[in-house]
């Protein structure tokens, strides 16, 4: 019994941490986590840890209740915000600086999640075949891109976004002939991430793809991958009526955070102009912090409009998109 | 069976049996909680889908790894050609390829808009500009094919060792009374291999039915895409936990078929393999044929494989290199071994309950323990988290009521959460290769043991080891490469600051970006081979292991 007493005692004292920290259960990938809390741990010397995975995060904070070791939660869609937080694990967080740098409309009217980034779900379109033209979510169901279109799965936490918001606008009926119509134009049945589609663009399987903005960047960033991007224009969806649909990563504070002080200073410090910065220069994404430039790339992109949809409402029509996805049978 | 056994073995047996089994308990008893809408709502849509898609790739995959594994251990376990001590541990590799990566390479690789398609478009038609594709990868028959080539060294290991224990005076028996290798294979190894196969099949298609990473690299819906749908995007556990369960009673409907099919049949095993085996040399035609067959699958599942991923790392080395690979090797290491170590143990302490017990229920703790391996990962990593949370609060409040505070979360905020997550997801491979290994062992010698008046535990080290001890270093080492690898439930269970092999790769797999975490995964592949090269002078059979035992005695 005494040695049991000990193991644990060694298996316990890895999860200890020294100095003063914060922990981070997180939805993004670590690799992109870091660059932002190292210049934070350099700034404070508060120690962050980040444990990163793609899902049941929500699950285990849930069950660990009082006695969890996170303080932070960060996720890459406003689903997963709302989740954690209609699940009564955040708590609100009534901070000057924070709500100086995240315009009102970007976090949650209680204060209990914070977006930090948006994301626009954009269209891609073939240089060759294609080209710069105006186009909607909407066209994507029409008859003229039968067999041209191709995209990820129905199921990924961005598709759903975007069937979400489209529920919002039209109702669910006609979301589900727009999605029809779009199974219908679909080159190959849905598979890859954003991506492969790009890829599949220069490839010549396909004319059109839908993926989030921050790839094209990335791809143009990767000796590899440049040829794909270059073969296709970026295109702002919606330009003439509701605007592009727009996505949010961001961040909550856990309902019985351990190191509240810290993991405070920790989220002032990533709605900071700094940390902001950061995001926009090597994620690509736009940064929510008024003022902040976003990167020249992604400048060169263009000013866009973007749907003023609510978060919430995005959130809220979650469970029906999923339904309408399987009814239509999207991956199958 | 006439050896009896003290009565704090049953006891353990269950006790354990029943931890081991505690987060699919609690799965289950989710499953009962309400969710009849969502359950419905998939019935009536996708769900048909699924369970077909789940069904045919099952046997694909099984009926793949088996064409593959079974001539493979054949042909090295009983003839003699060139390279053959080569091949006999080279096929043993691909199992320290995940199945992520080997998935990645090939999907990669072959599909529509890959190089292969590419090039052989701008080879055959230049001028054309709506391209079309070849063939298609990312289906039911790529990802069977993919699967089988992870998943058929279980076959070959497991086929192998029975085939080098089956004595060599029954092979030459049959041969002196006139039987053709054909008619010795199918007459009289193949029968007697059956346990050992049952218990291979029964392992790919365990691991088949859990795989998630796969089949959505090969854009297949199958049940386990179900049970994530349904957990994370209706946020429905219950639900999950239904489908889950209604997998789990399909396998062990399966395994009962089979045990029904062969209820007749005992075999043992000669008692002491004293004989060498004498392999007979295949003529030339046979060896081209077998040198062939065996080079494909080889290089198939293992080297191109790992040839595209050192292709990969030079491409990425800046962005790739990270000056903690090593604690994240540690790490897995450490893990890995303390997780072979313990379901051995538990594998040894179920076959012996099921050996020596008389009672009826005897084999039902080591069948309750073997019930984690086809949760998908990440659900058995909640079905975790259930009773140790349960626990850690538990302990807690004791602190609490005693008027200090408690020690926060030490079961499921530790490593502890992690060992405790991969021995339930693993024992089914200890518990059945235990299983196949002491099945061979005549009773008769535990009579003979006890009539000498040593002790069941005696009996134990002296009698069986020796002719098991194969057979275990087999089990242990298929559970130390499972954990190196395993994903989702680690992505779950660790605590803060423990980072693996395996959870680091996993952050680019899960994005579909490689070519950043090759270098990582190069080093997973290489770890995972270092106990193969040690297997490989265990199990280099002309010389059983038993003879050195029997030196010693």
């Amino acid at each position: 019994m005494k040695k049991l007493v000990l193991l644990f005692a060694a298996l316990s004292s890895f999860s200890v941490a020294a100095q003063q920290s914060v922990n981070i259960y997180s939805y993004r990938q670590a690799f992109l986590v870091d660059p932002v809390v190292e210049q934070f741990t350099k700034d404070t010397g508060i120690k962050v840890n980040v444990l990163f995975a793609k899902q049941g995060l929500a699950e285990r904070l849930e069950r660990e209740g009082e006695h969890t070791k996170a303080d932070v939660v960060m996720t890459t869609d406003i689903s997963r915000l709302m989740e954690i937080t209609n699940r009564g694990l955040t708590q609100s967080v009534e901070n000057k600086t924070i709500f100086e740098n995240i315009p009102a409309h970007l976090r949650d009217p209680k204060n209990q999640w914070f977006a930090l980034t948006t994301r626009v779900r954009n269209i891609y379109a073939s240089k060759d075949r294609v080209g710069k033209i105006d186009i909607s979510y909407e066209d994507l169901a029409s008859e003229k891109f039968k067999g041209k279109i191709c995209t990820r799965s129905g199921k990924h936490p961005y598709s759903v976004a975007l069937v979400s918001s489209m529920i919002s606008h039209h109702g669910e009926a006609e979301t589900k002939k727009w999605l029809q119509g779009v199974k219908a134009n679909l080159a190959r049945k849905p598979q890859g991430n954003d991506r492969a589609q790009v890829k599949a663009i220069k490839e010549g399987l396909c004319d059109i793809s839908i993926g989030n903005g921050y790839y094209f960047g990335k791809m143009l960033a990767d000796k590899n991958q440049k040829a794909w991007a270059d073969s296709v224009h970026i295109l702002f969806p919606n330009q003439k009526d509701r605007g592009a649909h727009v996505n949010v990563s961001g961040m909550a504070l856990t309902k019985h955070a351990p190191n509240k002080e810290a993991a405070i200073r920790l989220m002032e410090y990533l709605s900071s102009a700094n940390a902001q910065k950061i995001y926009a220069e090597a994620n690509m994404e736009y940064p929510v912090k008024p003022g902040v430039a976003y990167s020249p790339l992604v400048a060169s992109w263009g000013e866009y409009k973007a749907d003023n949809l609510e978060m919430a409402k995005i959130a809220a029509n979650r469970e029906k998109a999923m339904k309408l996805i399987d009814e239509v049978k999207f991956d199958l | 069976m006439n050896l009896t056994i003290s009565k704090k073995w049953p006891f353990f047996s269950w006790l354990l049996a029943l931890t081991l089994a505690s987060p699919f308990a609690a799965i289950v008893w989710q499953s009962f909680a309400n969710d009849q809408d969502i359950f419905n709502h998939l019935y009536q849509t996708v769900l048909p889908d699924y369970i077909f898609n789940s069904f045919a790739l099952t046997v694909a995959v099984v009926a793949i790894a088996t064409l593959i594994g079974v001539p493979c251990a054949w042909l090295i376990a009983n003839y003699e050609f060139p390279l053959r001590r080569y091949f006999q541990w080279a096929l043993i590799l691909p199992l320290a390829m995940p199945s992520y990566v080997v998935a990645f390479v090939y999907t990669d690789l072959l599909e529509c808009a890959g190089p292969i398609q590419t090039s052989l478009r701008q080879l055959l038609e230049p001028d054309t500009v709506g391209t079309h594709c070849y063939f298609q990868v990312r289906n039911l028959g790529g990802a069977s094919l993919m699967l089988a080539l992870v998943l058929f060294p279980y076959i070959y290991l497991l086929m192998r060792a029975c085939f080098n224990e089956q004595s060599s005076s029954l092979i030459n028996s049959a041969r002196v009374m006139g039987c053709n290798t054909w008619q010795t294979f199918y007459r009289l190894s193949f029968p007697l291999a059956r346990p050992a196969l049952a218990v291979g099949i029964t392992l790919v298609a365990m691991e088949t039915l859990a795989d998630f990473a796969v089949v959505k690299y090969f854009a297949v819906s199958t049940l386990t895409t179900a049970v994530y749908d349904t957990w994370l995007g209706y946020g429905s556990l219950a639900a999950a936990a239904r489908i889950s369960a209604i997998m789990l009673l399909a396998i062990f409907l399966l395994i009962g078929i089979e045990k029904y099919a062969r209820r007749q049949q005992k075999y043992y095993q000669h008692a002491v393999g004293q004989e060498t085996i004498v392999r007979p040399k295949l003529k030339r035609p046979q060896q081209i044929i077998t040198l062939l067959f065996l080079s494909i699958v080889f290089f198939a599942a293992f080297l191109f494989p790992f040839l595209r991923l050192i292709e990969f790392a030079f491409d990425y080395f800046s962005e790739s290199w990270n000056a903690e690979f090593i604690e994240y090797s540690l790490n897995s290491l450490l893990v890995a071994s303390l997780v072979s170590l313990f379901c051995l143990l538990f594998g040894l302490i179920f076959g012996y309950y099921k050996r020596l017990s008389q009672s009826k229920t005897r084999e039902v703790p080591g069948k309750l323990a073997s019930a984690g391996y086809a949760l998908p990962g990440t659900v058995l990593a909640i079905g975790v988290l259930i009773p140790l949370t349960m626990m850690d609060s538990g302990v807690n409040s004791l602190f609490k009521s005693m008027g200090t505070s408690g020690p926060g979360l030490i079961l499921s905020g530790s490593l502890f959460a992690i060992i405790f997550g991969y021995v339930i997801r693993f024992s089914a491979i200890a518990v059945g290769s235990v299983d196949a290994s002491l099945a061979k062992v005549p009773p008769s010698l535990d009579m003979a043991s006890t009539t000498m008046g040593l002790s069941p535990l005696k009996t134990m080290f002296k009698v069986h080891m020796p002719l098991v001890s194969k057979g275990l270093f087999v089990a242990a080492l298929l559970v130390f490469i499972e954990s190196m690898k395993e994903l989702p439930a680690a992505l779950l269970l660790r605590p803060f600051g423990f980072e693996s092999l395996a959870t680091y790769v996993y952050q680019f797999v899960s994005d579909e970006q490689l070519e950043l975490g090759a270098l990582a995964a190069i080093v997973i592949v290489v770890v995972g081979l270092i106990p193969l090269i040690f297997l490989d002078k265990y199990l280099d059979s002309t010389q059983p292991s038993n003879s050195k035992h029997a030196k010693r005695q």
